[in-house]
């Protein structure tokens, strides 16, 4: 279990005050000035050595991220760094918190990371939804370009630069880094192919890097305290640190917590959450990281470590840790086609097999659940999960893939069952 | 330059080149909705999927993809024909079964790829998606049912006609192809959108059940309604043309046509001449006539006069040949300005489009003066609106009527005086590289129009501009290349005129009333009414001829269906009155004419290529009035005898200018 002291998020319950003062209280904006005397090298070669991975679900390397960013710009191109806070994953709910109760953690990074970066702008794009959150945040903004922390000469520290709050309009695929920028630029929120990679050509064609508000959250900590700290909490050095959990489902407690990395899913939920409602044994499945990842089955969840490889080696993602607890008095098909809804809705509907085949999973779907198909249908519905996977732009045609094949992979006796129920009293 | 390997074929292609085009450099097909050459490229149909090493485990949309060194490619294996198998389905699944009623059927991307790529049976049994239709206005119809949202449309909108006036509206399976407010279509480029779409949800709407794409018979020829000269292909069933469509020529209009060159077509089946008609002496009326006894009353008429006291005019839509002949026949009093411009004719850098439509890319300032080239040459206006896109940082200078042209206009002034004082557009004209200058015949159309054109060339001299004129009348430039121009010429004192095509009231208007008018030409129209004997005329579809377009380029015309009735071809017309008159022009069949035509004006002999013309001092260098430059183009829609007998043109006009009026008036 992590211990107080390598808490980063002090304040994650709102407990105290999101202001500065109260920031500052809990040691933010300590001697920005001095780590960004250290140079950006020092500051990206740091935060490779922390073993940090970004924390919006893909799990890359943050420091090597930073690196890909031009040094020098050759043809008077400036750079950006935007901030990802379009938090939208059902299950996921760990920015939220930030935003509204730790934001100065937030605006440190962001001017910490772009100095890194050599962006003097950076954009922070908050979810549509987040009213409350980003009127913490913009306050928070305003606190800090009073006190002179951001704007000209940010912290005294001779660079200048300037922080920008966006609200989006409320679209999960805005998430997507580059339908982010896309929708940024306020065009239509759409993801655009790669390459281009938002490094070369991104927020109006110019070197962009995309992070997470969590990854940016914790580098002034990181900075302060050294990336050796930061390494050495995690099971191994790839997976390190600490991570924000957002627990929710059929526990007794739901909640948000921060622990180490690669801490077993059984102890995260039974030490923080009051365990599974009716006791480990009632579990069904977990879907370990928002809605995107397959879940996982109670065989599996009984021994799981909670990090990006453990649970990567079993066939799904630690994604955003959003962990969806469902015990067994969940109708699992029923789940699944909930979140197959989501996809159809959320989908942008620009590539062809995830506009058309999100919504076909859907009311195949929809009709799994009464049990109002065919056996063999459960193979058309592996099939097509395979035909949109893979086959699209962004990763949403993957997500509304996933869930549905890990249903099929874990569940097809329960599917297969609820058809020949059907079947049987429709004959009757 | 990347090399790689397509299929285990090794291939050396130029840096940028997508994968989608080097497959099929190597012959091997890709099949594609979205990627259209002339646009941006989205990569969401995903139907150009091939498998690509080193990369993800997935295979890659080859239109977005670009070449690199040491690539393998490959566009048959088994996962890339499940991806496509799969994409197809996709597409089906939500596609109504409506092929036997659909006008794209037999030139439909779905139709043939769902042949190629598709599995041959459904297993969709949920009810299909169903798209409220919209209205595009007269000219495209819409069944948004078969939308298979690849966005070619909204992108040629946004990118082509620059009107940005179609979207992709709300999203996922929900997503529709609209106008944002409910608008029809109003770009004059919109019948482009028909083409572009790769199934059957935009199509036209005049053209609805006419036809079937393997029945017409299909002619290559070029296209009249304006000066530029597109490349067309008329497609005829029948002697009836059921459609016009555009043809590629990367120097003239790309791929694109405008919509009065696409849909004036009905105006050839209505208000035709298809006999001779003579104005009885007693009644005053025009009666039909045999050709004998219509060419007897010409040549009575003719004979009886003084050759100096006989004029010929000629219309915007005449042939080359046609042009000769007359003025073989009528002598020195033959003129083709027929709309009342007034420039100097003598040197041919002066009058025509010297850096070429294509040479508008290389430009890095552009001066406009006293011309509206969307309407007056709507490829022409296209060019501008590309060239602007290529390098947003091109200043594009008006003087004249300052219209909405798509791209962002630095408005001077309004007539001349602005002219010999550019103010801050002389640094711009000086600080680049490439300027040009088009000149339309809105500078010209005015009694000092010589000293305009002259006062033009010093301008353009003096900041080392290319000198373009952008004409609006097809036969234009061949007329002023054979020399079709007399200055001194004053047609209300002579009495005969020969009018060849001419339905310029301006001209008409200034024969004397008592003068003996002879209207050969194809739609009854003012000439016509005013005639005194009518000769029947082939409209530009029904013969072969050359055109010469306001590049200066020899275009050849074909002919694509019969003349009606009693109509015959203009130059044996006038080779046969030559005849009764007992002077026959000297050739009897057209190859003689066309080398009578080379022999005198060795241009003509260069068929589809540039000449170069040789810049020497041209114009007046008297003073120019301060009044301001108007365009001749009023109605972009009725610009011509057959644009004003069409319904369809009719139609567009109620529908976008007077909307436009309205809106105009609404906002004052």
């Amino acid at each position: 279990m992590l211990a107080d002291q390598d808490r980063i998020f002090t304040n994650l319950y709102g407990t105290e005050s999101f202001s500065l003062d109260a920031a500052r209280s809990r040691g933010d904006w300590d001697n920005t000035k001095d780590i960004i005397a250290k140079g950006p090298d020092w500051i990206i070669e740091e935060m490779k050595k922390s073993g940090l991975r970004g924390r919006g679900g893909a799990g890359f390397p943050t420091g090597m991220k930073w690196s890909f960013m031009p040094k020098e710009s050759p043809d008077g191109r400036p750079s950006y760094l935007v901030i990802n806070a379009d938090e939208s994953e059902p299950g996921t709910c760990k920015d939220r918190d930030i935003l509204r109760n730790d934001p100065h953690k937030l605006i440190e990074g962001a001017l910490i990371a772009s100095f890194a970066m050599r962006a003097h702008r950076c954009y922070i794009y908050v979810r549509g939804e987040f009213f409350n959150e980003a009127s913490n945040l913009n306050k928070a903004i305003k606190e800090a370009y009073d006190a002179g922390l951001l704007g000209k000469n940010a912290c005294g520290s001779g660079w200048d630069f300037d922080l920008v709050l966006h609200r989006g309009a409320g679209a999960y695929i805005c998430g997507e880094e580059t339908a982010l920028i896309e929708s940024l630029e306020g065009n239509k929120g759409q993801p655009r192919n790669k390459p281009p990679f938002p490094a070369m050509a991104g927020l109006y064609s110019c070197p962009t890097t995309v992070n997470n508000v969590e990854t940016i959250a914790v580098v002034p900590t990181i900075l302060r305290r050294g990336g050796a700290w930061f390494a050495g909490i995690g099971p191994n050095d790839k997976n390190t640190g600490t991570k924000l959990f957002c627990i929710s489902g059929h526990v007794n407690q739901p909640c948000n917590v921060e622990e180490a990395m690669g801490i077993p899913m059984k102890e995260l939920i039974e030490k923080h959450c009051g365990g599974v409602r009716g006791g480990w044994d009632n579990l069904l499945c977990v879907i370990p990281g928002g809605s995107s990842t397959p879940l996982l089955t109670k065989e599996a969840c009984d021994t799981v470590l909670m990090d990006f490889d453990s649970l990567k080696a079993l066939g799904t993602g630690l994604g955003t840790a959003g962990l969806i607890v469902m015990d067994k008095s969940t109708d699992v098909i029923e789940s699944i086609a909930r979140l197959a809804h989501f996809y159809k809705h959320e989908s942008c509907g620009q590539c062809t097999p995830c506009r058309e085949g999100t919504g076909w999973l859907w009311r195949i779907m929809t009709r799994m659940v009464k049990g109002d198909a065919t056996i063999e249908e459960i193979d058309t519905l592996q099939e097509l999960t395979k035909e949109i996977e893979g086959h699209t732009i962004c990763a949403l045609g993957d997500a509304a893939a996933w869930p549905i094949q890990c249903l099929i992979k874990n569940f097809r006796p329960v599917l297969e069952q609820r058809i020949n129920d059907y079947r049987r009293k429709a004959a009757a | 330059m990347p090399k790689l390997k397509i299929n285990n074929v090794e291939i050396e292609v130029e840096k940028g080149t997508s994968i989608l085009q080097a497959c099929e450099m190597l012959g091997h097909e890709v099949p594609r909705f979205c990627f259209h050459d002339k646009l941006s490229v989205p990569a969401n149909c995903r139907m150009c999927l091939v498998e690509v090493k080193p990369g993800p485990p997935k295979p890659q949309a080859s239109c977005a993809l670009a070449c690199a060194d040491n690539m393998e490619v490959f566009t048959d294996t088994p996962m890339v024909k499940k991806a496509r198998t799969g994409v197809m389905e996709m597409l089906l699944i939500n596609h109504p079964l409506d092929c036997p009623i659909c006008d794209q059927g037999g030139e439909c991307d779905l139709q043939d790829q769902a042949v190629g790529y598709g599995y041959d049976r459904s297993r969709y049994y949920e009810n299909k998606r169903a798209v409220k239709d919209k209205n595009f206005g007269p000219l495209i119809k819409t069944v948004m049912n078969r939308c298979i949202q690849c966005t070619r449309c909204v992108r040629f909108a946004d990118e082509i006609a620059g009107t940005a006036e179609l979207g992709m509206m709300h999203r996922g399976e929900e997503s529709e192809i609209d106008t944002f407010t409910g608008a029809p279509i109003m770009t004059e480029l919109s019948g482009n959108l028909i083409d572009v779409c790769p199934v059957g949800a935009l199509t036209s709407k005049p053209y609805a059940f006419q036809a079937r794409p393997w029945e017409l018979r299909k002619t290559e020829t070029i296209d009249v309604m304006d000066a530029v000269g597109a490349n067309i292909r008329i497609d005829a069933r029948g002697n009836e043309v059921m459609r016009v469509l555009p043809r590629l020529n990367e120097d003239v209009n790309e791929e694109w046509i405008d919509d009065r060159t696409r849909f004036a077509y009905d105006g050839l089946k209505r208000q035709r001449l298809d006999r001779p008609y003579v104005r009885d002496a007693a009644t005053r009326r025009l009666r039909p006539a045999t050709w004998d006894e219509a060419f007897g009353v010409v040549a009575a008429k003719m004979k009886a006069s003084r050759r100096d006291k006989i004029a010929g005019l000629v219309g915007p839509l005449c042939d080359a040949e046609s042009m000769m002949a007359l003025k073989d026949m009528i002598g020195e009093n033959v003129e083709c300005r027929t709309e009342g411009a007034k420039f100097d004719a003598s040197v041919r850098a002066g009058y025509i489009f010297n850096s070429g439509i294509a040479g508008i890319e290389k430009a890095d300032a552009i001066l406009l003066v006293g011309t509206n080239p969307r309407w007056e040459g709507a490829m022409v206006n296209a060019r501008i609106l590309k060239a602007w896109r290529a390098n947003k940082r091109m200043k594009i200078g008006v003087i004249g009527e300052n219209h909405d042209l798509t791209y962002p206009t630095t408005y001077i002034g309004a007539g001349p005086s602005s002219l010999e004082n550019l103010g801050a557009f002389g640094d711009v004209l000086k600080n680049s590289k490439n300027p040009m200058m088009i000149v339309g015949m809105g500078a010209f159309t005015r009694a000092d129009g010589v000293d305009v054109h002259g006062l033009c060339r010093r301008v353009s001299e003096q900041y080392k501009m290319g000198f373009n004129v952008l004409h609006t009348a097809a036969s234009r430039v061949a007329a002023l290349d054979m020399g079709l121009t007399n200055d001194d010429l004053s047609i209300a004192d002579m009495d005969v005129v020969y009018l060849l095509g001419v339905d310029d009231a301006e001209a008409i208007d200034q024969i004397h009333h008592e003068s003996f008018v002879i209207y050969q030409g194809h739609h009854g129209d003012i000439g016509a009414s005013r005639a005194d004997v009518i000769l029947p005329g082939a409209a530009y579809t029904e013969k072969d001829g050359i055109y010469v377009n306001t590049e200066g380029r020899v275009q050849f015309a074909k002919q694509a269906t019969w003349p009606p009735g009693e109509a015959r071809e203009d130059w044996k017309i006038l080779r046969a009155l030559s005849a009764v008159l007992g002077r026959p022009i000297p050739y009897d069949e057209v190859n003689a004419l066309r080398s009578r035509i080379i022999r005198a004006f060795p241009n003509f002999g260069h068929l589809d290529v540039l000449m170069p013309a040789k810049w020497s001092k041209f114009g007046g260098e008297g003073n120019v009035d301060k009044a301001p430059f108007v365009s001749g183009v009023k109605n972009f829609y009725l610009t011509n005898v057959i644009t004003k007998a069409s319904l369809t043109m009719a139609k567009c006009s109620e529908t976008f200018l007077k909307r436009h009026d309205s809106q105009a008036e609404a906002a004052e």
